[in-house]
């Protein structure tokens, strides 16, 4: 996918242009671009066989693993380890039918996202910003870096009776512990992209006359932001540990506490189905920052 | 830029008067530059050379403004240089290039900067990679050039503003040896058109000869200026006058200052006499370098 092997076979082979035209160019025997768009196949499968090849053994992987999954509880395997009660993916999948169907399951995964997107856009919001300064500002970095340093080894988990009592309602104290939990890996992260800007690119700003605003704009924020983007991608997968452990706490909605009620209510089936729900979820918004930061980093190799 | 060609510039004028830099250790402060004094007469390419660490970069970093004399003056057109400004154009040994905007983008910042409009900036940047050959390229990001392709960027982004001075850092350092025949060629062509000061701080003393009107030879620590060298040859100057007579007797006077200064850089480790029996031919590069 990267740039330079697609430059490459563009100067190296014309023919993909001509290869896909349409078949207009009626004096052309029928055969030329059949034989044109069979190369044309070939080589894009040459190009790409690295990812084909991850992505054929992924698929692979996972099937293997959903059949281990399935002998395991199929046979009730019993060697320490018990698998009696462990639900088998064919029940998570009536159970994901089932649920699928009715408002209350939506309405779970629907909270804990809506608690995950405004937790991480605080934190975001705050972390980045506080980053840059404290990259910038020594004095601002030497006051808040030793209370952040203190605070910071804190679980997320260790907050929630403290949330409570900080906060008037569940859904405040809940969403306070995503903001937590997502708040110090993008800070942290911020922070060390600002150590990392290279000072020559900083000399070549000012000889071109670059002030101190439009320093830290051009430069100072364009050379922290991959750095950022880690920050958001770390921070989002702490959110969603976090979120998950307060929900199954404090909460009555959420696709946490779904799954902890599951397990009370002897609903089996239901755990294994909450648990790769919050997998997915982590997942895919982790997939989302990955493409909001190839969209924001253009120049950024892949 | 199009004013700077269309009448012989009369500005540009750099004076390093008694310079002097030291810094701090527990013995008591140290120099590193003792007492250097030089002069850049407008549009005139003056080059220094020395040994690594003699404190040629400490010097062109000075005139920058990224370093203040501890003792001394240095002045652009006899006003004291006070800070970094896009009056100085700079081209660093690393490529300085940001990374994040594209070649076009990379050229037109100084004019950014200047408040150019969008437009009017354009076009200017346009217009110099035109020059140095690099049109096509203008919307690459620099990762997708060669060393000396962004060293040409590095060149015109700094050219873009019209400074008095350029300032050059061993620009072609991390160039193969080809690619940087090439540079210099481009180089001085460039400077024939645009008539622009220029300070180039090099050890590679073939580059220094074919690109300069004169040429500074710095002592080992502390630097301080040991000789002046005038290069009296022609121009237009091509790469075939390498091998001219009178390039090589510039060379071999050159070479032995600098070996001097070299051996004595790398302390009593390396005997003169001893090295006097091998024939080592160094390529112009300082004894400290090559070991």
């Amino acid at each position: 996918m990267d740039g330079a092997a697609r430059k490459l076979t563009q100067t190296v082979a014309p023919s993909p242009v001509t290869g896909t035209a349409p078949p207009a160019l009626a004096s052309v025997p029928q055969p030329m671009p059949a034989r044109l768009t069979i190369g044309l196949v070939r080589r894009w499968l040459a190009l790409h066989r690295g990812e084909l090849r991850a992505l054929a053994i992924g698929a692979i992987s996972l099937a293997l693993f959903l059949l281990a999954w399935h002998l395991l509880t199929k046979y009730r395997v019993t060697a320490h380890v018990r698998f009696v009660n462990v639900p088998s993916p064919e029940m998570v999948l009536d159970s994901l039918m089932r649920v699928t169907r009715d408002n209350k399951f939506l309405m779970h995964v629907y909270l804990s996202c809506r608690r995950i997107l405004i937790g991480f856009a605080i934190a975001a919001t705050i972390a980045v910003p506080l980053g840059l300064v404290m990259g910038r500002f020594r004095l601002v970095r030497e006051i808040v870096f030793p209370v952040s340093e203190v605070l910071r080894p804190i679980p997320a988990i260790a907050w929630v009776p403290m949330a409570i009592m900080l906060w008037p309602t569940n859904e405040e104290s809940i969403i306070f512990i995503t903001f937590l939990g997502s708040f110090f890996p993008i800070l942290l992260n911020t922070l060390h992209g600002m150590t990392m800007v290279d000072p020559v690119l900083i000399r070549a700003a000012q000889c071109l006359g670059a002030r101190e605003a439009a320093i830290f704009r051009e430069v100072y924020f364009p050379a922290t932001l991959p750095h950022v983007f880690t920050g958001l991608t770390v921070g989002m997968g702490v959110a969603w540990v976090s979120l998950v452990a307060a929900e199954m706490i404090s909460g009555q909605f959420g696709i946490g506490y779904f799954t902890w009620e599951a397990y009370s209510l002897v609903q089996y089936a239901d755990i294994a189905l909450g648990m790769i729900c919050i997998g997915v979820l982590g997942l895919g918004s982790s997939a989302l920052i990955r493409g909001l930061g190839r969209l924001a980093m253009p120049w950024a190799k892949k | 830029m199009t004013a700077a060609s269309a009448a012989p510039v009369q500005q540009g004028k750099v004076t390093v008067t008694d310079f002097s830099l030291s810094y701090d250790t527990l013995e008591g402060p140290v120099d590193a530059v003792h007492d250097a004094s030089i002069h850049v007469d407008p549009g005139e390419f003056i080059s220094i050379i020395g040994p690594s660490g003699c404190g040629k970069s400490t010097l062109l970093n000075a005139v920058a403004g990224f370093l203040k004399p501890t003792r001394g003056g240095v002045a652009v057109d006899d006003d004291p240089v006070a800070g970094p400004s896009a009056d100085r154009g700079m081209v660093f040994q690393q490529y300085s290039l940001f990374p994040w905007k594209t070649v076009r983008e990379n050229v037109e910042f100084g004019l950014k900067m200047k408040g150019m409009e969008r437009s009017k900036r354009e076009t200017s940047a346009r217009t110099l990679l035109g020059l140095a050959g690099l049109l096509a390229f203008e919307n690459q990001y620099p990762d997708n050039l060669s060393g000396g392709m962004k060293q040409r960027v590095g060149i015109i982004r700094a050219l873009a503003t019209g400074p008095k001075v350029l300032l050059l850092d061993e620009p072609f350092g991390a160039l193969d040896a080809q690619t940087r025949l090439i540079m210099q060629q481009i180089l001085t062509n460039m400077w024939q058109r645009l008539k622009t000061s220029v300070l180039f701080v090099t050890h590679d003393i073939d580059e220094a000869i074919f690109l300069s009107d004169r040429v500074y030879c710095m002592t080992a620590r502390p630097g301080t200026i040991k000789a002046e060298v005038a290069i009296p040859l022609e121009r237009p100057r091509h790469q075939s006058m390498m091998m001219s007579s009178e390039f090589l007797a510039l060379r071999r006077g050159l070479m032995s200052l600098i070996r001097e200064e070299s051996l004595k850089a790398i302390g009593g480790e390396v005997n003169d006499i001893a090295l006097q029996g091998l024939d080592i031919d160094l390529h112009g590069r300082s004894l400290a370098d090559v070991i």
